[in-house]
């Protein structure tokens, strides 16, 4: 005993001698940052340069001259351009770490209706694709279950933070998948009878936990007005809630022209508040949408056109074609891994009709919005969450470099495994000897 | 029936009639001679016979105004399964005698979207299902065509597919119980199939010399070992760790064999100084990663340390996605390891041109050459470029302006819309292992394969 204490001490002396021992790992620094002379990109109320001062976590000031207070970190950026940190409005990150080890996969929980499985208990906050994710700016994303028709409550997440505490920006929806009648893949050869037969089956299922919803909803009222105590173990029922009671929209995943005839029907049946998610055909009903007032979630954009008779561009010019109805749109990958191709996909909605200031807020403002945290995320404004990133140009633009990001007011290291492994092998020793 | 004659007689037209093309005042970027500004390209019968600034064009040449415009060579994609009609032959960890040129498909439509992403030309190959695959087809991109023969690159030389790691471990190994179910067992399913091959072509050079009296049994699979052996087959070979692309470059010394492309090889990376030294290429993604174990320990950076190792190296795309857009993933290698705008285009023409030996008629701007061309409006390398035109040997393949909906070809004229289809999310639906993944989810695939291989036998 006493000698292991010794030795543990001698560990602690050593460490406390060498501390660079091995790996010199990067940390996140802290503190009151002011940024000078930045050309700011805000979203909310236009460009302009000027400074921009971070302080416990938010942005304390934002203007053309801001006084520095004491203990500032000083950071130039003339010629450099700040933008709010970009949110991917639908992604898998942090859900799963390689794709085919199915142990790894923590999206997709067995059973149908499963709404109460909880994305925010699931995401790795140490999982290798996050800090790949965040050096390419994009700060924030909404982590999502999928799989069933009910698979789950997704998480609006920052992408730094060692808890699900830390990280959760205090939103979750629950998903629901509305019944296909597309095909899954080329492999998919059931004949077109069975494909209507399972929506239709799939829709009569849907109906049945809606009405079961609204029953729950009425009881689970009833008892409280009447001051009861209500004993329950319904957490499917619970999830729903909110949603049958009209507080929270439900996210619901629908991608085809007729899917999407199908569930404006549903919902306007249902008397629901909705967000459209995926929705790969909207151009074909736009109009439709506006109408009924939805926001849509869409993409990835950088997708094949789902039907061999699109035009090729069809994936691209979407996004455009539904803004341009009126529509209020946010942008996703629906990637794990690559999520950090966000500002990618935002860039070809832009050249194919949405053009970049529409497409910065469908990556900034407008998923704020949506999820309900527009006071706190998604442009640079006094008293918003401190995520930011800070660029040589356009964050959208291939060759741009992001040179620093903040996140929560942290100044985040700018690396990750990827960047880890070219410091090691751009010029490996030893070499070939 | 009707309907695709209908097609089909509004699609010949438009694209046969010229091959003679004045390209005017364009940004060239040659990508093996620099950058031209306002400069023109004169096409003659499907070749470049002039790139000079103010020419006029001949009686009989159609008169391409590019001003403002970047004129780029075809993009050349070194991995692809588009234009096939089958990808796997998964039937035996040794498949060197099956050939995907047997199987072009010249109307699928994904031919029409990679030519409005600018690429001209593809290497269809075999999948990664087998330690050695099938051969496979270099293509140009001539939609329009219903003959599959007018897809194939004439004189462009012979390649075959090989594949290391997880795809034939998973398909032999624990799909049909043989060999290989490890990487020992992949390298040793090589080594075989070239020693069988020396011993086949032995016995053949003993009956030439009259050694022996009757003829050895002719058999395509050691003549298509044999030929690789001989020099005269490239392979093109699916690879990702570092350690097996060290092992195959091993036995490739002990049999004499060069000429190799190593594909995907994720962790080529790690190997560049041994890659370069081997004389052997690289066809990488530009950032994919992560979707299965092997590929875990990816860097972005790939291409860009290859490259500053001196390997020869190509973006590809193994993807009908992708290839829309290899013009942006080849750009990624600015963000990830700033390339310069000639290393970064080099990557998606010349470099994959060299890596399928078609390098003197493709891959560049230069007289003499084929006239594939991809016109940009704005530089390729920009993320908000948006093509153009797209010329495969100066016939107009793609024009943004000349785009209508009866382009694609509908195969079921009883439907306004043809099949919708969800997001295939899984890449290896549509990549290496195209035809495989949905088999290897069924029960049923292990004895399905147990039974096919033991027909092979029995015959």
């Amino acid at each position: 005993m006493k000698h292991s204490y010794i030795y543990f001490s001698f560990f602690i002396f050593i460490n406390t001698i060498f501390p660079t021992f091995g790996q010199q790992i990067k940390k996140a620094e802290n503190g009151i940052f002011l940024l000078k002379n930045a050309t700011l990109h805000t979203v909310s109320s236009g460009t302009f340069i000027g400074d921009i001062l971070l302080k416990d976590g938010i942005i304390a000031e934002i203007g053309k001259s801001v006084n520095s207070p004491q203990n500032a970190k000083l950071i130039d950026c003339t010629g450099k351009h700040i933008y709010p940190g970009l949110i991917d409005s639908g992604s898998r990150l942090g859900l799963v770490e390689i794709d085919a080890v199915s142990v790894t996969n923590d999206f997709d929980e067995h059973g149908d209706f499963v709404p109460h499985m909880k994305a925010l208990t699931a995401v790795n906050p140490n999982a290798v694709a996050i800090p790949v994710t965040r050096v390419n700016g994009v700060t924030t994303v909404f982590a999502k279950p999928d799989g069933g028709t009910f698979p789950g409550t997704g998480a609006l997440i920052d992408l730094f933070g060692y808890s699900p505490e830390q990280m959760s920006c205090g939103s979750e929806r629950v998903i629901m998948r509305f019944p296909s009648t597309g095909r899954r893949g080329r492999w998919d050869r059931r004949t077109d009878e069975d494909v209507k037969k399972d929506a239709e089956k799939a829709l009569k299922n849907i109906n049945d936990i809606w009405e079961s919803a609204v029953q729950y909803m009425k009881i689970d009222s009833a008892s409280k007005a009447d001051n009861q105590k209500w004993y329950t173990n319904n957490p499917q029922m619970i999830a729903l809630l909110p949603i049958v009671k009209g507080e929270l929209p439900l996210f619901i995943e629908v991608n085809s022209k007729n899917d999407i005839e199908s569930a404006l029907e549903w919902v306007v049946d249902k008397k629901l508040k909705t967000v459209f998610t995926g929705v790969a055909e909207g151009w074909r009903v736009a109009d439709k949408i506006a109408k009924a007032n939805i926001p849509v979630i869409t993409g990835p954009i950088l997708n094949t056109p789902r039907r061999d008779n699109d035009r090729y561009d069809a994936s691209y010019t979407n996004p455009a074609k539904m803004a341009k109805a009126g529509i209020k749109v946010a942008l996703r990958t629906d990637n794990a891994e690559n999520t950090r191709n966000l500002p990618f996909n935002a860039a070809f909605a832009a050249a194919y009709g949405m053009g970049i200031e529409n497409a910065l807020r469908a990556v900034t403002l407008t998923p704020a919005e949506i999820f309900g945290v527009a006071d706190k995320y998604g442009s640079l404004d006094k008293g918003k969450v401190a995520n930011l990133i800070v660029a040589d140009g356009d964050p959208f633009e291939t060759k741009t470099k992001i040179e620093k990001i903040f996140i929560r007011g942290w100044s985040i290291p700018m690396e990750s495994r990827q960047t880890l492994l070219y410091d090691e092998f751009l010029q490996r020793t030893p070499g070939l000897k | 029936m009707s309907r695709l004659t209908i097609v089909l007689a509004l699609i010949l037209p438009g694209f046969l009639n010229a091959q003679n093309v004045l390209i005017k005042n364009g940004t060239i970027l040659t990508v093996t001679k620099g950058v031209k500004e306002n400069t023109d390209i004169l096409v003659t019968n499907g070749k470049i016979a002039r790139i000079e600034k103010n020419l006029s064009a001949p009686a009989g040449t159609s008169v391409i105004d590019a001003a403002g415009m970047f004129v780029m060579p075809g993009i050349i994609d070194a991995h692809s399964h588009i234009a096939l009609d089958v990808v796997n032959e998964a039937t035996n960890p040794v498949t060197a005698e099956v050939n995907v040129g047997d199987a072009l498909d010249p109307l699928d439509v994904s031919i029409y979207r990679a030519l409005a992403g600018g690429v001209t030309a593809t290497h269809a190959m075999h999948g990664s299902a087998n330690a050695v695959g099938g051969q496979c087809e270099t293509i140009k991109l001539r939609y329009g065509t219903v003959n599959p023969d007018e897809l194939r690159m004439e004189g462009a030389p012979r390649t075959i597919k090989f594949a290391l790691g997880e795809n034939p471990i998973r398909v032999h190994g624990e799909g049909n119980k043989i060999m290989p179910n490890t990487r020992m067992g992949v390298e040793q399913i090589f080594r075989n199939a070239f020693s069988e091959a020396q011993l086949y072509m032995k016995e053949w050079d003993d009956y030439k010399k009259g050694l022996r009296k009757s003829s050895p049994q002719y058999n395509l699979r050691s003549e298509t070992m044999a030929d690789i052996l001989k020099g005269n087959i490239i392979i093109h070979c699916h690879s990702y760790r570092a350690d097996e692309i060290l092992m195959l470059m091993r036995v490739l010394k002990d049999y004499n064999v060069n000429r190799i492309c190593f594909q995907h090889v994720n962790e080529g990376f790690k190997v560049a100084p041994e890659l370069a030294a081997f004389g052997a290429s690289a066809s990488v993604f530009a950032d994919w990663w992560a979707y299965k174990f092997e590929v875990y320990y990816s860097t972005a950076y790939n291409a860009a340390i290859l490259t500053r190792n001196g390997v020869v190296t190509s973006i590809n795309s193994d993807s009908e996605e992708l290839i829309r857009h290899l013009y942006h993933e080849a750009a990624k290698t600015q963000r990830y390891g700033d390339l310069t705008d000639e290393e970064a285009l080099a990557l998606i023409t010349i470099n994959p041109a060299k890596q399928l030996g078609i390098d003197k008629r493709v891959g560049s701007i230069e007289v003499g050459k084929d006239a594939d061309i991809a016109i940009f409006k704005g530089h390729p390398l920009s993320v908000y470029a948006v093509p153009q035109k797209t010329l495969v040997d100066g016939v107009v393949r793609f024009d943004i302006n000349k785009d209508p909906d009866d382009i694609r070809i509908d195969i079921n004229p009883n439907e306004k819309y043809s099949t919708f289809f969800e997001t295939e999310r899984n890449h290896e639906n549509s990549g290496c292992l195209k035809g495989i993944s949905e088999m290897l989810m069924q029960d049923s695939y292990a004895k399905f394969m147990r039974f096919k291989y033991s027909q092979n036998h029995t015959h």
